[in-house]
């Protein structure tokens, strides 16, 4: 196995990286189908719980109920908030990917900067869901029929609000894009030291594994 | 080495702990906790009544194993009750107008269903619900639809099991009232309403002393659109029968398939009047030893049916009595006199006729009435009806006691048969292929005392081809002393019996305090599989369908038209928690309303009501539900309208007003 692996690698040592890249950018499109984040809501007439499934597209679960108790409290319809975002985020997501892909057809330093938005794309994601959350918290109708001090919803954690307990959790897409992330960020480790091995007329391994064998040149 | 022994043996250490475990938790615990000691005492529990407690106990939150829709009796209605646990969970509005539910006040969809019922235009908002029947699939429960019968109107009532709710009443044309009824042909094709007090077909009169000529029984078989949960009129026929009374009847079912068996108890044709010295019913219809057992050949009526040999009496296609008893459809079978119930065994080889004034049933064998039939041996009644020879026909009888009513079945070769009399549920054992375990066959096995005066019985699927034999609920008439005394109007008494082990055993006594419930039918409660919330928003529940005038929410509106010189106005209302959209409705004295209100809620149980007081409507709303009402605005006045139905903190402030501007 390792000497299969290596002996691929021999042919051209910048293959490692490219497939850390590769990998990375399909991670990072799968995840528009799986939910970023999910809050569930708990209360005694509701056995089963509430559940709002954040995905970067769209919302789904209970949404519908979620809203009508929500409008006690005044709070915007959840389908309203990062109504931009949503409609953006397959574009973005697709040209992350795409410039993630691209990283791994250049060799050139500079094409690091290539990596950025798909590399921050997971906090990003965060950022502005917390900024919805706290304008939701914080954004709601004087005029309704209870009246609670503005508050931030968990992003992550638990909360209570009335009768509810809530709990925020990171879903499967999140992580599938943290990971691509992660990816990109050993992607570009290994082609610099791959790249740096080479000028030197360097070996490389790790453990078993030849990145670099001796006498390789650029 | 010493590694990988402690790999294996870790795991199957934890294994061992974990089963130890799990074997600690199956344990019941050995003697009952002091506190349980102390309600025995205080109660005086014996230990049988400490099982039967926990056999009927179900948890709350967990659910019972067994449904039962037992007849409402005179309130006109059908219960519908957990088994084993005996709780009520729900009074479904059949023949009377219910308002909890929201049927038949001021809701059109329920005011039809309610309209199909008027007897020649007459209003009749109530019924003498007897039969429940549920739906079958080649024999058995598919739990889709419910079916129940007025004996006092003669009408047939449809329930559709998705939401519990009666979507249609039929009034029969030809008769008054009625009593063999509901019972359903294997596969649902027909429902059988069979007759009772003979009178002239189509509401004719005639005086008592033309009986013999001009009064009648009338056996109906409405045929069943499944696809549409109705019962179609024209495909539906009627058999005319002899002025015999017809009781109780049963479908054949497997090999006795296409075949229908009702009894009668007045082939004395007995017309009553004690007040002239005559003897009364009672006597007049006891006077001969045996009365006719009528085995009538549906399959055969069908196709006399499409070979047109029938009359249209009042819309509806009839076979006439000279016809079927000449065309191989009807046949009669002595029975003793003035049985009760008639009851197909599971396999739909006997025939079980519950003897009444009879300490006996008498079992009948489908096979010999084939082969009786087949030889030609009968003679004929007065009316021309070929009677086959009791002796030809008969399989066994057995003596149970007093007052043999009527007969269900368990998975053992067991029938259970109602002792009105002797106030007790007999245990007896079948013949033929029901006997494999080497019991002797027909023979009493075991009386239970009930409390009082049973009537019917009801097993777990124990009219079906395979019944579960489980539990048994004797319907009792009386209670006397078994409850708290609650006035002169006693409550009847449900009583449940294990029938699974060895010996019979009395469980639980449920009072009835709605009217004098008749049968009731048990069935597996996986078997139905009804809606949580109607399945869209805007949902007609009468039509099971997509309302016309359902609106989303964002739509409401009113608009004001001119329709024959008068203004109409149309509303079109949303309800959701804890508002009403619009809230304030404005009209002119005289003016002609129609209301459409959508629930646009999907949460479960967010139910919500609609009452309008002053003008006599109220209206329930399930989460979903689209609802039409239409009325004259012919009081002037401030009338707010509010949700009947708590829905949340803010439920009383869910109201508006309704502005009649004199």
């Amino acid at each position: 196995m390792v000497e299969r692996l290596n002996a691929w690698l021999r042919e051209d040592p910048f293959r490692l990286p490219r497939a850390f890249f590769i990998g990375a950018s399909w991670l990072l499109l799968l995840s528009l189908l799986f939910p970023y984040w999910r809050m569930t809501l708990q209360a005694p007439q509701y056995p089963g719980g509430l559940r709002v499934d954040v995905y970067v597209t769209h919302l789904a679960g209970d949404v519908n109920e979620v809203d009508n108790l929500n409008h006690y409290i005044g709070m915007k319809k959840l389908h309203e908030a990062a109504q931009v975002e949503r409609f953006l985020a397959p574009l973005a997501i697709g040209a992350a990917a795409l410039l993630g892909e691209a990283l791994a057809f250049t060799r050139r330093r500079w094409a690091a900067v290539l990596s950025l938005p798909a590399m921050l794309f997971p906090i990003i994601f965060l950022a502005d869901m917390y900024y919805w959350l706290y304008r939701y918290g914080h954004d709601l109708d004087p005029n309704a029929p209870l009246r609670l001090p503005p508050f931030t919803p968990p992003l992550i954690g638990v909360g209570v609000v009335g009768q509810f307990r809530t709990v925020a959790e990171l879903q499967i897409g999140f992580w599938m894009a943290l990971a691509a992330s992660i990816l990109i960020a050993l992607g570009l480790h290994f082609r610099r030291t791959v790249r740096t091995a080479l000028e030197r007329h360097q070996a490389l391994r790790i453990g078993p594994l030849i990145l670099v064998p001796e006498g390789a040149r650029a | 080495m010493i590694r990988w022994k402690a790999l294996t043996v870790v795991p199957l250490l934890l294994a061992l702990l974990v089963a130890a475990c799990a074997r600690r938790a199956a344990t019941p615990v050995a003697g009952l906790p002091a506190e349980a000691q102390t309600v025995i005492k205080e109660r005086g529990l014996s230990p049988d009544d400490i099982v039967a407690a926990l056999r009927a106990y179900v948890p709350g939150g967990k659910y019972d194993e067994y449904v039962m829709f037992a007849s409402g009796g005179h309130s006109g209605q059908v219960l519908v009750i957990g088994i084993p646990s005996m709780r009520l969970l729900k009074v479904i509005g059949v023949f009377t107008p219910e308002p909890w539910q929201g049927y038949g006040f001021g809701e059109k969809g329920t005011l039809e269903v309610l309209e199909g019922g008027f007897a020649r235009g007459k209003p009749i908002l109530w019924g003498d619900t007897h039969h429940p029947a549920l739906s079958e699939t080649e024999g058995d429960y598919d739990g889709q639809f419910l079916f129940i019968n007025d004996k006092a109107n003669a009408r047939l009532a449809v329930i559709d099991l998705r939401d519990f709710e009666t979507k249609q009443i039929v009034k029969n044309p030809n008769a008054i009232s009625d009593h063999g009824g509901g019972f359903v042909t294997p596969n649902t094709e027909y429902v059988v309403e069979g007759p009772q007090y003979a009178a002239p077909i189509g509401w004719e009169y005639a005086p008592l002393d033309q009986y013999r000529d001009k009064y009648r029984g009338l056996l109906t078989f409405w045929a069943f659109d499944r696809q549409k949960g109705r019962v179609d009129p024209d495909r539906s026929f009627q058999i005319e029968l002899p002025p015999y009374w017809q009781d109780l009847c049963d479908a054949g079912k497997k090999v006795s398939y296409g075949w229908v068996f009702c009894n009668s108890i007045n082939t004395e044709m007995a017309t009553g009047g004690i007040e002239e010295g005559n003897p009364p019913f009672e006597a007049g219809t006891a006077r001969n030893e045996m009365d006719y057992l009528h085995i009538i050949n549906w399959k055969k009526a069908e196709e006399l049916i499409q070979a047109g040999k029938y009359e249209v009496i009042n819309g509806i296609k009839v076979i006439r009595l000279q016809t079927a008893a000449q065309e191989g459809v009807l046949f009669f079978a002595p029975e003793p006199k003035s049985p009760h119930g008639v009851d197909v065994a599971p396999g739909g080889e006997y025939i079980v006729v519950g003897g009444k004034l009879d300490p006996h049933v008498t079992i009948y064998s489908f096979e010999k009435i084939q082969k009786a039939i087949a030889a030609g041996n009968f003679e004929r009644d007065p009316f021309g009806v070929p009677v086959l020879k009791f002796e030809d026909v008969k399989e066994a009888q057995v003596e149970l006691g007093l007052g043999p009513l009527h007969t269900v079945f368990d998975d053992k070769g067991y029938a259970y048969t109602s002792l009105f009399l002797d106030s007790a549920v007999a245990r007896w054992s079948l013949g033929g292929p029901y006997r494999k375990d080497g019991a002797e066959p027909w023979k009493l096995v075991e009386k239970l005392p009930v409390h009082y005066n049973i009537g019917h019985i009801a097993a777990t699927e124990g009219d079906t081809v395979s019944p579960d034999g489980k539990y048994v609920v004797a319907l009792n008439k009386w209670s006397v002393d078994r409850f708290l005394p609650v006035g002169p109007l006693h409550p009847q008494n449900f009583q449940l019996i294990d029938i699974s082990g060895g010996k019979m055993r009395l469980l639980y006594d449920m009072p009835i305090g709605i009217g004098e419930p008749h049968y009731a039918q048990i069935i597996k409660a996986d078997k139905l599989k009804p809606f949580l919330v109607y399945p869209e928003i805007g949902w007609n529940a009468v039509k099971m369908a997509k309302d016309p005038n359902a609106i989303e929410a964002g739509r409401e509106r009113v608009e004001v038209r001119e329709e024959g010189g008068r203004r109409v106005v149309e509303i079109w209302m949303t309800a959701i928690r804890s508002h009403f959209k619009p809230e304030r409705v404005q009209v002119k004295k005289g003016d002609h309303v129609i209301w459409h209100i959508t629930n646009i809620e999907r949460a479960r149980d967010a139910t919500h009501g609609f009452a309008l007081g002053g003008y006599n409507i109220n209206l329930s709303l399930e989460p979903g539900e689209t609802a039409t009402i239409e009325f004259d605005a012919d009081q002037s006045g401030t009338f707010p309208f509010y949700c009947t139905e708590f829905c949340s903190a803010l439920h009383l402030e869910m109201m508006g007003y309704f502005l009649v501007e004199p």
